[in-house]
């Protein structure tokens, strides 16, 4: 693998064992310089103890952990130019927020002078110029984040960590930040690395995003690709809301395999991930939401749908502009459908009988 | 209205035991203590009001030296026990793993088990002439006569540290223990090595278990007798050896009781010194930890 000073962040064929555990198992991957990457994955997949590695809180039992090229296995954390953001900030409680602030540049060496101007200018950039003297327990939720990140910030570090640093917030703030850590991450232009088992904040702020799973890397890419186009059935079940069958694949047909699932439905589908299915070979199928028309079964005519099924809703999920049907289809199975309720006599209603419709392009079939 | 009742009545019985243990065994007392300590004795049970006893001890240097010596050597052991404790602590509260570190609080509270006398026989046992170590050393040849280890200012100081330490490391555990590692990652994170994460941010935090275990450990270095007394012999020269030769020996208690409550004012006056000193406050540490 190359290594050029393009990429602020280089971990090649990274493996960690804890005894027979294996924490993470052969990761490579390369962030380019200025790019918001996050790390997704359930807990206890590994990825907290990859970027402990890469703070240099652990060493890895193998492998290699390059920041601007350079390998930096071997050196302490208090002498790695990566600073992290810890899931509970660990701000320190008994500094002010000017002290917090100040404590790394102490740390460096940096004249009084050189302190003060730094850390007003970073207090400036995060828009908190008010609040250097201000105890830690006196900030909101909000703030302390802000702070947290600019202590790091004022380092000048070559790639931020950041450990699931929003999930101890409420769901609004939750939200908000979301969007505020995406507009530092541009202010500072430098490399976040984010670490999430939230699927959303990770689809929202990332450049691009790996999708982490008992210690491996399954698929790395832009979110629209991991959302579209995901490269294994784990991804197409982790990433999104979907609708997921099993069953065996009947007929191949270029492309397109016809599958009967488990209750006896059957549909078509494209043929994705890596190798070709056989007739016999079971198969994972999945279908988002959004992808399935529901309609009235008497208004639904004889469209040119690829996969068409009857069912009768089960119930309404009514969620504003993100609402959702829950349609029990002939075999009994639930099957779930984006639709739109305006509020007005047309809506669907449950006991209504549907027809559900969506393309066999949409629909993903994964060899399991 | 009635509800109200019952919830102050309960109020009431709840805090009546530490009423009652505040006023009968601690203030009471002290009160007669301080009565006595301001009669003066003008002739055969004849008594006056006056500070005779207080002008007594400052006219005397054996006294208020002994006093001092008594403050300054318990200052020494209560370092001590910060130097010896706090390291242990740290490796009860941050490196031992769960299972070690109930074994490892127990075998520290396990000399409490015994008393206080048995302990100092113990010491004793193995540093007196014939003792243990003055035996042993003579056995492997390095020492020709038996040596006393005791009755010496060393043979207190280390028979006091061993008393008190757990009252040095039982709070400071608890604020170690409340201290989340990140804390102590994120000071090396930022660039912060070892002595520095140490002074900048593991000893301000546990600064509150500090000072409540320095308080607690002078307090009862100061107050101690039978250690002093056991290990020190006549040489010891502790000031509550002082108190009870005025109540016992003299059956002066006019004296006694002034020198113990110069006692209670000598101490409470170094701990505030001590509290100032290191810019703490009783609610900012003791009340906490």
């Amino acid at each position: 693998m190359s290594s050029t000073t393009e990429n602020d962040l280089e971990c090649i064929q990274v493996k960690k064992h804890f005894g027979s555990v294996r924490a993470v198992d052969d990761v490579s991957f390369e962030i380019p310089k200025g790019s918001f990457f996050s790390i997704l994955g359930p807990s206890g997949c590994g990825k907290t103890t990859l970027m402990r590695m890469i703070a240099g809180f652990e060493t890895p039992s193998s492998g290699d952990i390059r920041i601007k090229g350079n390998s930096v296995i071997g050196t302490p954390p208090n002498r790695r130019n990566v600073k992290m953001v810890f899931q509970h900030l660990a701000l320190f409680p008994m500094m002010n927020v000017y002290e917090n602030i100040a404590y790394g540049l102490r740390c460096a060496g940096a004249s009084k002078d050189v302190i003060r101007t730094k850390v007003h200018d970073v207090l400036e950039r995060i828009s908190l110029p008010d609040v250097a003297n201000r105890e830690i327990s006196q900030l909101s939720g909000g703030q302390k984040q802000r702070i947290a990140i600019a202590r790091c910030m004022v380092l000048d570090p070559d790639v931020l960590l950041l450990d699931e640093p929003l999930g101890a917030l409420d769901l609004k703030l939750r939200e908000a930040m979301k969007i505020e850590l995406k507009l530092l991450q541009h202010q500072f232009d430098t490399t976040f690395v984010y670490i999430t088992h939230d699927q959303s904040e990770a689809l929202v702020m990332s450049d691009n995003v790996a999708i982490m799973s008992e210690g491996k890397f399954v698929q790395i890419g832009t979110p629209q690709q991991l959302y579209h186009d995901p490269s294994a059935a784990f991804v197409a079940g982790f990433v999104g809301d979907t609708n997921r069958w099993a069953g065996k694949v009947t007929r191949l047909e270029g492309e397109t395999v016809e599958v009967e699932t488990g209750a006896g439905l059957a549909m078509r589908a494209s043929i994705r991930g890596a190798g070709r299915p056989a007739p016999g070979d079971a198969v994972s199928v999945f279908v988002r939401p959004e992808f399935i028309t529901a309609t009235r079964s008497a208004d639904a005519g004889t469209g040119q749908a690829d996969n068409r099924i009857d069912g009768k809703i089960d119930s309404i999920l009514f969620n504003g502009a993100n609402s959702r049907v829950l349609v029990r289809d002939s075999a009994g199975e639930l099957i779930e459908a984006d639709v739109v309720l305006t509020g007005g006599p047309e809506d669907l209603k449950p006991n209504d009988a549907v027809t559900l419709a969506w393309s066999a392009a949409q629909t993903m079939s994964f060899a399991s | 209205m009635k509800q109200t009742d019952i919830k102050r009545l309960s109020l009431y019985l709840l805090f009546a035991p530490f009423a009652l243990w505040i006023a009968l065994l601690i203030i009471l007392p002290h009160l007669g203590m301080l009565y006595i300590s301001l009669r003066e004795k003008v002739g055969p049970r004849v008594y006056e009001f006056g500070f005779e006893n207080y002008i007594n001890f400052f006219n005397e240097p054996i006294y208020w030296n002994t006093l001092l010596r008594t403050g300054s050597m318990s200052l020494l052991v209560t370092v001590l026990a910060l130097l010896l404790g706090f390291p242990i602590a740290y490796y009860i509260a941050k490196i031992a793993g769960n299972r070690t570190r109930g074994a490892l609080f127990l075998m520290c509270l396990i000399p409490l088990w015994v008393s206080d006398l048995i302990r100092a026989f113990g010491w004793i046992l193995l540093l007196r002439e014939t003792g243990v170590i003055s035996s042993s050393l003579q056995w492997a040849g390095l020492i020709d006569t038996p040596i006393e280890f005791l009755y010496n200012d060393a043979a207190v100081i280390m028979g006091l540290v061993y008393t008190v330490i757990l009252f040095m490391i039982v709070p400071l555990v608890s604020t170690l223990d409340g201290m989340d590692n990140s804390m102590i990652e994120a000071g090396y994170n930022l660039g912060g090595n070892g002595p520095t994460v140490l002074r900048r941010i593991i000893i301000p935090y546990a600064m509150p278990g500090i000072v409540a275990g320095c308080i607690v450990v002078f307090m009862l270095t100061a107050g101690s007798y039978l250690t002093p007394i056991l290990l020190g012999g006549k040489n010891s020269s502790w000031f509550t050896e002082q108190i009870y030769d005025q109540f016992i020996t003299r059956y002066n208690w006019e004296a006694g009781a002034a020198f113990g409550f110069l006692l209670l004012g000598f101490t409470s006056f170094v701990v505030w010194a001590g509290l100032r000193l290191t810019g703490q406050t009783l609610n900012s540490t003791v009340a906490k930890s």
